[in-house]
């Protein structure tokens, strides 16, 4: 167990960076759907709705292959952003986010939809009564009040992101160094002969990761339920 | 000052049509439980939006749905002290008391956060949270919450309906003062008619959402 190499350690950190961004870069956009999904009414929501759990119901994989034709080197939406802003997401660390972003957003979107929806439309009457206009009411009351469920959904993806392996794989394939996550290694650990402890080790980071970033989110919203009590 | 409202709105079995033009100084409206007097609050605040009607306040159309015009809330000056009080409970008592002064502190008028700890006794209570307030405290700061809103109408759902009997006499001396000090016209809607008869200087009274 105690035998890491830095190659391993590097995995480690992959990992962890490439499940940090893909959380952060997804937090904005998901309480946004999730607030649209909880509040708005509009045409077009059972539709959206159906679109953000897409990534959730179809096999990883496709998933992978999505990215792959629309960003892409060769894919329209890949080559303009090379292009515009030198953004290249295949076979790179930052593909490796966004697959796991677009697999960890369908999770954080449905906890902190249900945080939302929790959150009493009465109280959010009295604040516009008192002047603020829906955006303030959106920033200071409806999201501090659904933080819980926000911060829930945001360990959940972070976890999810940090386990990402099916659309990983298929998008920036598996390459040390630049994209082999933790669950990637793994998984060429174990068909390399005599790679059992290096996947035992590896293994036992992933569940500790995930385990921690579980328990911080409970004590956060713990935290904030305490402060209001 | 003039509130003149012609509105009709049906929301399932219920139907308010209502005609009315009401005046300065204190307007009590008393009807029986499920009359429309709070559907006609809302109304009169931008809550609701009616299924049609106008409302007109000081000569300013602030909805008219022939129209198409309907202010929302926040752009109405229309202070609105809720029968469950509505305090926000994430913040502390002098954060809600502030809330609504924040987005109309560029308003002229309106009453000092001073004056209106001064005038409702809450200078014990801002440090706390709303939770650990009593029914008469919450009322009290859903009160100067709204008045430091800087309103130019206050609504006042019987407030003192989550309030027991022992404990309004906390709440009406309140009320006179504010009355007393603001001289900003309101509408009180109450099942209890003895309490605000003596305040009232006008009566509106409801009945299945129509004025008798």
């Amino acid at each position: 167990m105690t035998d890491w190499t830095p190659g391993e350690l590097a995995i480690v950190w992959l990992s962890l960076k490439v499940a940090v961004v893909a959380t952060l870069g997804v937090s904005l956009p998901a309480v946004g759907v999730a607030w649209l999904l909880a509040r708005g009414r509009f045409w077009g929501r059972g539709l959206l709705n159906v679109a953000v759990h897409v990534p959730l119901v179809v096999p990883p994989v496709v998933t992978g292959y999505a990215l792959l034709r629309v960003f892409g080197r060769a894919a329209p939406v890949g080559a303009w952003l090379e292009r515009t802003m030198g953004l290249q997401f295949s076979f790179r660390w930052t593909g490796a986010a966004l697959a796991a972003g677009v697999m960890a957003f369908p999770l954080v979107v449905r906890a902190a939809r249900l945080g939302i929806e929790g959150v009493d439309r009465r109280i959010e009457e009295s604040a516009a009564t008192l002047g603020a206009n829906p955006l303030w009411v959106f920033l200071t009351i409806t999201l501090p009040l659904a933080l819980p469920g926000v911060l829930a959904g945001l360990a959940i993806g972070f976890a999810k992101a940090l386990g990402e392996f099916g659309a990983t794989i298929t998008f920036v394939s598996n390459i040390p160094g630049e994209t082999q996550t933790i669950a990637l290694a793994i998984y060429s650990q174990l068909e390399r002969p005599g790679g059992d402890a290096a996947a035992m080790r590896l293994a036992w980071v992933s569940v500790g990761i995930s385990v921690i970033a579980l328990a911080a989110s409970e004590w956060l919203s713990r935290a904030v339920h305490r402060e209001r009590a | 000052m003039s509130l003149r409202v012609d509105v009709a709105h049906a929301a399932g079995e219920f139907r308010l049509e209502v005609a009315v033009e009401m005046a300065a100084g204190l307007t009590a409206l008393v009807g029986p439980s499920g009359a429309g007097k709070t559907t006609l609050l809302n109304v009169i605040a931008g809550v609701v939006r009616p299924d049609r009607g106008r409302v007109v306040f000081n000569g300013e159309v602030l909805g008219d749905t022939a129209r198409g015009v309907w202010l929302p809330p926040h752009r109405r000056r229309i202070g609105y002290v809720f029968q469950d009080a509505r305090l926000f409970p994430h913040l502390t008592v002098r954060q809600n008391l502030m809330y609504g002064r924040w987005f109309r502190r560029r308003l002229a008028g309106g009453s000092t956060p001073d004056e209106v700890i001064d005038l409702l006794n809450l200078g014990p209570l801002l440090g706390r949270g709303p939770s650990r307030l009593s029914g008469g405290e919450k009322q009290r700061l859903a009160l100067g919450r709204a008045l430091l809103s800087a309103p130019q109408l206050l609504l006042l759902d019987e407030p003192l309906a989550s309030v027991d009997a022992a404990h309004r006499s906390e709440i009406l001396p309140y009320l006179d003062r504010v009355r007393a000090a603001q001289a900003i016209p309101a509408i009180y809607v109450t099942h209890a008619w003895p309490e605000v008869a003596p305040r009232a200087d006008g009566i509106l009274e409801l009945r299945a959402g129509r004025v008798v």
